[in-house]
């Protein structure tokens, strides 16, 4: 957030990529599009293209993470080099650290990680083309690889962000967005419950304007798990 | 797997069933907040030692001459670095920063970058060429909520901060010229979920039990930065809620960190 305001990010209520300020990007979705892992999927959001597969519940090593009362969840957020305008070096960064963390935080709420101590469930996900809300894209997606993968959960998780741009409060920030936005708050729910599994925050929001953003992504993210069940029913009556 | 920790969760859930915290603090009280500034200050920019209960964080500052961002170009720059260094608990290790050490840094780096308190653009000095201010964090004692005692200790040795003598384009060591500009005084809370009770500034005990935590960090009227953490979940009335508690609250202690 740079909070640079001078750059006119919304006109006449229409957004640089002709977005209303409470519609989200063009999204896709897919399941099982690798062979090897347990469950895969690919989401496209806008212009971002995220891949994530599941491995597991499997053996834990090193021997001492093991938990004898329920599963790890383990999530690996990496942006492929490719992936941004300016090469990114390939290998975890702080960036990458932090959102794995707090996203396997999130995906751990709604996994039955009692089912199979001992074990990890190794989330990967890959960010191939990365064009703002890259976290929100993957979690959705991870979550999407789990069902796939069978694992059983108590919940889908769904993310979603919302954020500020010239004063406006909108749904699912674009690239320029992010970059010369206000603020930016991602969300992931549980749709079922409507819980909060991941909160973040950054910019400048006034009390208001916090509780106009949380309750817009929340809705978003309720729109993109409308997606989910039609893709996950659709894979259903495919392989039936 | 460390057993005691399930023992404690034990305790410290069942006893809040009750309506007890275990240090016998109500639910919305923080621990005592004390700061020291300038604790090392005959090297460093600024320096501040904050207590917070037990938990001891001291947060050193460095000025020194770098190079802007290319999309930045005329704006000074900050980075932070945390360290829980072994000394602070048994469960420390020595070796590179691992998820906990990464996530506490970004959080008290967003709160400070994210509200502007540092006046970036007054750290230009020519063309490529700007002051850098390095926030380093050090873990002394670990009793629970390292990201509220870290960000603190942050701010108030931002304070302290003094900005070193140039001449000639060089550093002239040990000599000052004014202060570190800076513009408000961003405040973190952390809240923490255990069961379904929310407590305000969890100690360690209490963190072994926690569900989920939220950390929120506001200047006087708007919020600057969150971070959810934990396995468990908020409601979004809590995470309505837990606004108002953190614009209240941060009062108190902006105060004393200003003093």
């Amino acid at each position: 957030m740079s909070g640079n305001t001078d750059m006119k990010l919304i006109k006449n209520g229409v957004r640089l990529d002709g977005r209303k300020p409470e519609e989200l990007r063009e999204i896709k979705m897919e399941l099982g599009v690798l062979k090897r892992p347990q469950g895969s999927a690919y989401v496209e959001w806008g212009k971002n293209k995220v891949i994530a597969a599941v491995y597991g519940p499997r053996e834990l090593h090193p021997k001492f993470m093991q938990n004898p009362t329920k599963a790890v969840v383990r999530y690996t957020y990496n942006m492929a080099p490719f992936s941004v305008d300016d090469r990114k070096r390939p290998g975890p960064d702080r960036r990458s650290v932090e959102i794995s963390k707090i996203s396997s935080e999130a995906l751990t709420a709604v996994v039955e990680t009692e089912d199979y101590p001992n074990t990890v469930i190794d989330v990967f996900v890959e960010v191939l083309q990365a064009d703002a809300g890259t976290r929100c894209a993957a979690l959705t997606c991870a979550s999407l690889a789990l069902a796939d993968a069978g694992v059983p959960m108590k919940d889908m998780v769904v993310a979603c962000a919302a954020g500020k741009i010239n004063d406006h409060i909108v749904l699912d920030l674009g690239k320029e967005e992010d970059n010369f936005g206000q603020a930016d708050v991602p969300v992931a729910i549980t749709p079922l419950s409507k819980d909060i599994v991941l909160l973040q925050m950054d910019g400048k929001l006034t009390r208001d304007e916090y509780s106009k953003a949380l309750n817009l992504a929340v809705d978003g993210a309720m729109q993109v798990y409308e997606m989910m069940k039609k893709t996950l029913i659709g894979s259903l009556n495919r392989k039936e | 797997m460390d057993v005691t920790k399930y023992i404690v969760k034990d305790y410290i859930t069942n006893l809040l069933k009750e309506g007890r915290r275990v240090d016998g603090r109500k639910y919305d009280e923080a621990r005592p907040i004390e700061v020291v500034k300038g604790y090392a200050k005959e090297k460093s920019s600024g320096s501040a030692l904050v207590k917070l209960g037990d938990t001891q964080v001291i947060a050193g500052i460095s000025v020194g001459l770098g190079e802007p961002y290319s999309d930045r170009p005329t704006s000074g720059i900050m980075t932070t670095s945390a360290e829980l260094r072994p000394i602070a608990s048994p469960d420390f290790e020595l070796g590179p920063p691992r998820e906990n050490s990464v996530e506490l840094a970004r959080v008290v780096d967003r709160g400070i970058r994210e509200s502007g308190c540092i006046d970036v653009d007054k750290l230009f000095i020519e063309e490529n060429k700007v002051w850098t201010v390095f926030i380093d964090l050090h873990m002394m004692d670990n009793h629970g909520n390292l990201i509220d005692a870290s960000a603190l200790a942050a701010m108030a040795a931002l304070l302290d901060a003094r900005m070193p003598k140039l001449e000639d384009g060089k550093i002239i060591s040990g000599e000052w010229d004014g202060k570190l500009p800076i513009t408000c005084t961003p405040i973190p809370l952390t809240f923490a979920k255990i069961a379904d009770t929310i407590i305000a500034d969890p100690n360690m005990q209490e963190e072994y039990a926690l569900d989920a935590r939220l950390t929120i960090t506001t200047t006087e009227k708007e919020v600057n930065a969150m971070q959810k953490g934990g396995e468990g979940r908020f409601t979004i009335a809590e995470a309505e809620d837990l606004i108002d508690k953190a614009f209240k609250s941060a009062k108190q202690v902006r105060k004393k960190i200003e003093s």
